[in-house]
C-alpha cells in the first residue's frame, strides 16, 4: 500500500528519533559509525515500520521477512532501529561497545535479537541474503528478504558475483538497497575507486534498477511498492544519499565516517536533526 | 581503545595517537626516498593503516584499489613481477583471509617480493568484534612456503622490521596491532636481525616464549615474579614467527625445562603450536603449556578486557607461570649427558 499523509508525518518523525539516537549512542560509546548509520536510516525506518512483516516478540518467527545490513559497520544504526522497534530494551544501547554488553560495532548474530547474521567485513552480506532468498523458494516459503549494501562496499567483488547469482536464479524476493552516499574511508567513491556508470553496471548485471533520492520516503517507498510486484528478477534500488544525514556539520563530511562526540556536539547534533 | 571521555571529540582522520601503525608509515615514506622502486598499496584503509603517508609523500607510487583486497594482492603480485617492490597494507583479517588465496598463490607460490603489512591483528580491534579480529592468521600464514613472519612488540620494533624486510628477497608478512599497545623498547638501539628471538629477561627457573603485544606482558610478568617470588624467570621476544629460532627454543627447553608461550591468536597453529613442533622433535622431556585464545572466536569488547579475559595479560602470564612450576614431568634419564 502507498504511503499515506498520516504515514508519512509519522514515518519521518520515526526517522528523526532513530537520528537522535544514533548520535546519543556516538557520544556515549566514545565513537561509532555515525556518517554511514544516518545515510541509511530513511530506508531502515520504512523497512521496519511499514513493509517488513515481522514480530519483534517472535525475532525467529519462521515466516518473518529477512533484513541484512551488508555494510556491517552500519550496526550502530541498525542497533537503534531494532530497539526502537521493539526487539530489545534501549537501556542496551547505552553500553554499546562495551565488553560483555549486547551491542558492539558490528552486530553479532549469536546476541543481537533481530540480527540476521553477523556483518562487518564488505561484501559478504548479499550473498548470505541471495542464500535465504533462494531459501525460501525451495522451502516454498513467501517472506522476502531485504538487504542494503554500501558504495564502497561494491568494489568487493563478491558483491557483483552475488548480484550476478541473484539475477540468474531470477530472486524476485530480493530487494537490494544500495546506500550511494558517494563516500568510503578514505574519501569520494569516485575519487578513490570509480564506480560510475553504477546503474548501468547493474543492469548490465540483470538487476531491476530503480534511482531514487534515497532520503524521499514518497519515492523509496514508491520503488519498494513497484519491487514488491516486480516478477522475474530482483531488484536494486539505488538511494542517492548523503552521508551524516540530518547533522549539518557532518553531512557529506567523509571524516565521520567513525568519530566521537563530546556532550557538546551530542546536543548541536540532535539540534540539527530537529523534534 | 577505552571509552574516551565526553568532552573529547575526534574523527578518524585525526586519531593522532596511533604510533604503531603511524611509525611504520613514517618509516615506509623514509625508504620510499631510499627505493624508488617501492610502491604503496592499500584497500580504503590508507588513512586507518597509515601507509597514506607514504602515499602523500609519493603519490605516483601509491595506489588504493578501494575495498577490493582480493585484486590488490592479486595487482601486487603483478607489480613484482614487473619488477618494483610492493608494500600492501590492510587489516589481518582481510590479508591473511580475504585475500589468501592471492597471498598464498599468486605472491608466495611465486616468491614475489611484495611486503605485506597487516595491521589490526589480534584482538587489537577489540570493540569491532569477531569480523574485524584476526586469531588465525599466524596459523594461516605460517603454512605458506617462502614466507616471513614477522610480530613486532611495539612501534620501535615494527620500524626495525619494515627496515630489515627490505633485506629479504621474497614475501614478508609484518603483523601489527592497531597502535595503542604498550611500547616495550625505547630506542632502536638494540639488535634486532629476523629469525633471532631476543633474550630480554634472562632465567633460569622458566621460559616465557611470546610474540606481538604480548611481548610487554611477558616482560611485566617476569619483573613481578621476580620481585615477588624470587623467580626466575627468562624472556624471549619471538618477533619472528617464521623462520622460528630453533636454537633458543632447544636453549631454553635445555637450559630452564619448563616453557610457556603467549600470543593473541588461537592456540591452534600459532607461536604455541610452532615452539612445540621444536620441542618434540628435540626428544626432551619438559613442563610446557601455551596461552592464547582457546579455540574460540573473540567476542567485541576493550581490547585490554578480552586480553584478560583470555589470560593473555600480565595477570594471565603470572598465574600460569605459577601453575607451571608445580606441573610434574619426567626427566629423561640421560638429561645431564645431553646437556
Ligand atoms: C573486507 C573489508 N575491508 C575493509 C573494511 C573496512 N571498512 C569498514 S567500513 C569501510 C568503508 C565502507 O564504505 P561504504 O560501503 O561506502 O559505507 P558507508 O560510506 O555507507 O559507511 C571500510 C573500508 C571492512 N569492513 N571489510
Amino acid at each position: 500500500m502507498p504511503l499515506t499523509e498520516q504515514e508519512f508525518q509519522k514515518l519521518q518523525q520515526q526517522a528523526k528519533a532513530i537520528r537522535r539516537e544514533i548520535v546519543d549512542v556516538t557520544g556515549w560509546s566514545g565513537g561509532a559509525h555515525v556518517g554511514g548509520a544516518l545515510s541509511m536510516v530513511d530506508i531502515l525506518t520504512l523497512l521496519y515500520w511499514k513493509y517488513m512483516r515481522l514480530d519483534p516478540a517472535q525475532p525467529e518467527w519462521e515466516d518473518r521477512d529477512r533484513f541484512v545490513l551488508s555494510k556491517g559497520h552500519g550496526g550502530v544504526g541498525h542497533a537503534v532501529v531494532l530497539a526502537q522497534r521493539g526487539y530489545f530494551n534501549r537501556e542496551a544501547l547505552r553500553k554499546f561497545n562495551e565488553t560483555d554488553s549486547m551491542l558492539g560495532m558490528h552486530l553479532d548474530y549469536h546476541k543481537v535479537p533481530g540480527c540476521e547474521t553477523s556483518t562487518g567485513s564488505m561484501g559478504h552480506g548479499l550473498s548470505q541474503a541471495v542464500g535465504m532468498a533462494l531459501g525460501a523458494r525451495v522451502l516454498k516459503k513467501d517472506w522476502r528478504v531485504y538487504c542494503v549494501i554500501g558504495d564502497g562496499e561494491s568494489d568487493e567483488g563478491s558483491i557483483w558475483e552475488a548480484a550476478m547469482s541473484a539475477a540468474h536464479y531470477k530472486l524476485d524476493n530480493l530487494i537490494v538497497f544500495q546506500d550511494r552516499n558517494r563516500m568510503m574511508i578514505d574519501g569520494l567513491t569516485e575519487e578513490v575507486m570509480s564506480l560510475e556508470p553504477l546503474a548501468d553496471k547493474w543492469r548490465a548485471f540483470g538487476l531491476e534498477t530503480r534511482e531514487v533520492d534515497g532520503h524521499d520516503l514518497v519515492q523509496l517507498s514508491q520503488a519498494i511498492e513497484y519491487a514488491l510486484q516486480f516478477r522475474g528478477k530482483p531488484t536494486l534500488i539505488l538511494c542517492n544519499t548523503i552521508k551524516g544525514k540530518g547533522v549539518d556539520f557532518m553531512e557529506n563530511k567523509p571524516d565521520w565516517h567513525y568519530g566521537g562526540l563530546s556532550s557538546e556536539l551530542v546536543e548541536k547534533a540532535k539540534r540539527s536533526i530537529g523534534e | 581503545m577505552s571509552k574516551t571521555d565526553s568532552t573529547f571529540s575526534w574523527t578518524v582522520y585525526e586519531a593522532d595517537k596511533l604510533t604503531q601503525r603511524e611509525i611504520y608509515g613514517i618509516v615506509l615514506k623514509d625508504l620510499g626516498a631510499q627505493y624508488p622502486e617501492i610502491v604503496g598499496l592499500s584497500a580504503d584503509l590508507a588513512k586507518s593503516t597509515k601507509i597514506g603517508t607514504f602515499g602523500d609523500a609519493y603519490p605516483d607510487r601509491f595506489f588504493n584499489f578501494g575495498i577490493a583486497e582480493q585484486n590488490m594482492f592479486g595487482v601486487a603480485a603483478g607489480l613484482a613481477q614487473a619488477g618494483l617492490i610492493p608494500f600492501v597494507s590492510t587489516f589481518s583479517a582481510f590479508a591473511s583471509m580475504r585475500a589468501c588465496e592471492f597471498v598464498r598463490t599468486d605472491i608466495c607460490y611465486q616468491n614475489l617480493n611484495v611486503k605485506v603489512i597487516a595491521t589490526h591483528g589480534g584482538i587489537s580491534f577489540g570493540s569491532a568484534g569477531t569480523t574485524h579480529h584476526a586469531t588465525e592468521d599466524y596459523a594461516i600464514v605460517r603454512a605458506f612456503p617462502h614466507l616471513t613472519v614477522i610480530v613486532p612488540a611495539d612501534a620501535i620494533e615494527t620500524a626495525q622490521a619494515v627496515k630489515k624486510c627490505m633485506e629479504i628477497e621474497g614475501p614478508v608478512y609484518i603483523r601489527i596491532g592497531r597502535g595503542f599497545e604498550p611500547a616495550v623498547y625505547t630506542s632502536e638501539e638494540y639488535d634486532f636481525e629476523v629469525g633471532k628471538a631476543i633474550e630480554m629477561r634472562p632465567g633460569t627457573d622458566l621460559t616465557i616464549i611470546a610474540t606481538g603485544a604480548t611481548v610487554y606482558h611477558a616482560v611485566q610478568a617476569a619483573d613481578i615474579l621476580k620481585a615477588e617470588s624470587g623467580i626466575s624467570a627468562r624472556v624471549l621476544n619471538m618477533h619472528t614467527l617464521k623462520p622460528l629460532d630453533e636454537e633458543a627454543v632447544v636453549k631454553a627447553l635445555t637450559e630452564t625445562r619448563r616453557l610457556i608461550t603467549v600470543e593473541d591468536h588461537n592456540v591452534i597453529n600459532g607461536l604455541g603450536s610452532a615452539v612445540a613442533d621444536v620441542i618434540a622433535a628435540s626428544g626432551k622431556g619438559c613442563a610446557f603449556t601455551k596461552l592464547g585464545l582457546p579455540d574460540t572466536f573473540s567476542p567485541h569488547g576493550y581490547p585490554e578486557d578480552l586480553m584478560h579475559r583470555f589470560h593473555i595479560d600480565t595477570d594471565g602470564i603470572v598465574d600460569k607461570v605459577r601453575e607451571l612450576l608445580n606441573r610434574e614431568f619426567e626427566e629423561d634419564e640421560d638429561w645431564e649427558d645431553e646437556v
